[in-house]
C-alpha cells in the first residue's frame, strides 16, 4: 500500500467515526428514559456524528479531486447551527405540553417559575 | 479498505435510522415522534454524503443543503404546533 493511497484513507476514517458516533446516539435513543434525557443523545452526538461524515467527505473530495466544495461546508455549518435550536424547541414544547419526566429524575427547577407564570396570567 | 469503511459506514447509518424508526413506532409521547423524525433527517444527510463519496460524484451535494433546511423547518414547525396549537401566530393590532 503505496503512501498516495494511505493519505486517501484519511477521509473515509473520518466518515467512519462520524457514523459510529451517529450509531451509538441512535442506541441512547432507543435506551434512554424520557424526552429530555434522550435529546442529549439525539442533539450532540448526533450532531458530531453527521459533522465528521461531512468533513470525511469534504476531505476526500480536496485530497482526491482538488476539489473545495463550499456547499459541504455550507451544510457543516448549517447542520452545526441548526440541530441544537431543534432540539430546544422540542424540549420546549414537551416540557409545555406536560410531558412527564421520568421516575429517575431528582430535580425539576423550571416548575417553580412556570407556576408563577401561570399565576401571572 | 475503502469498501470495508464506506460498507460499514453505510450499514452503521441503517442501523440507527432503524433505531429512529423504532423510536418513532413506539415513542409514548408526541415530542418523542418528533425528535426521532428529527434525527432521521440528520442522519439521512450524512447518508447522502456517503454516497455521494462512493460515486465519487458532486451532483448530490445540494441534497444535503436541502434535507438539512426540509428537516430543520419541519422540526420547528411541528414543535410550535405542539407547543401553541398553531404554526404561525398572528398578532392582531386593533
Amino acid at each position: 500500500m503505496s503512501a498516495r493511497e494511505l493519505i486517501e484513507l484519511i477521509g473515509p476514517l473520518f466518515i467512519f467515526i462520524g457514523t459510529i458516533f451517529t450509531f451509538l446516539s441512535a442506541i441512547g435513543l432507543i435506551r434512554l428514559p424520557d424526552v429530555y434525557t434522550r435529546s442529549h443523545a439525539a442533539s450532540k452526538s448526533t450532531t458530531l456524528g453527521v459533522l465528521c461524515t461531512l468533513f470525511g467527505a469534504f476531505l476526500f473530495f480536496v485530497i482526491t479531486e482538488e476539489f473545495v466544495s463550499i456547499r459541504l461546508l455550507l451544510g457543516i455549518f448549517f447542520v452545526f447551527l441548526t440541530a441544537p435550536i431543534a432540539a430546544h424547541m422540542i424540549c420546549r414544547a414537551a416540557y409545555r405540553s406536560n410531558v412527564v419526566l421520568a421516575e429517575q429524575s431528582v430535580q425539576d427547577d423550571l416548575k417553580p417559575f412556570l407556576k408563577e407564570e401561570g399565576m401571572k396570567d | 479498505m475503502f469498501e470495508f469503511l464506506m460498507s460499514g459506514s453505510l450499514i452503521l447509518l441503517v442501523l440507527s435510522i432503524f433505531a429512529c424508526l423504532y423510536r418513532v413506532w413506539k415513542g409514548p409521547s408526541m415530542p418523542d415522534r418528533i425528535q426521532a423524525l428529527d434525527t432521521i433527517g440528520i442522519t439521512l444527510v450524512g447518508g447522502v454524503a456517503i454516497f455521494s463519496v462512493l460515486l465519487g460524484t458532486h451532483a448530490f451535494l445540494e441534497v444535503i443543503l436541502i434535507v438539512g433546511i426540509l428537516s430543520f423547518i419541519g422540526t420547528i414547525a411541528f414543535a410550535r404546533s405542539l407547543e401553541r396549537g398553531v404554526v404561525i401566530e398572528r398578532k392582531r393590532v386593533d
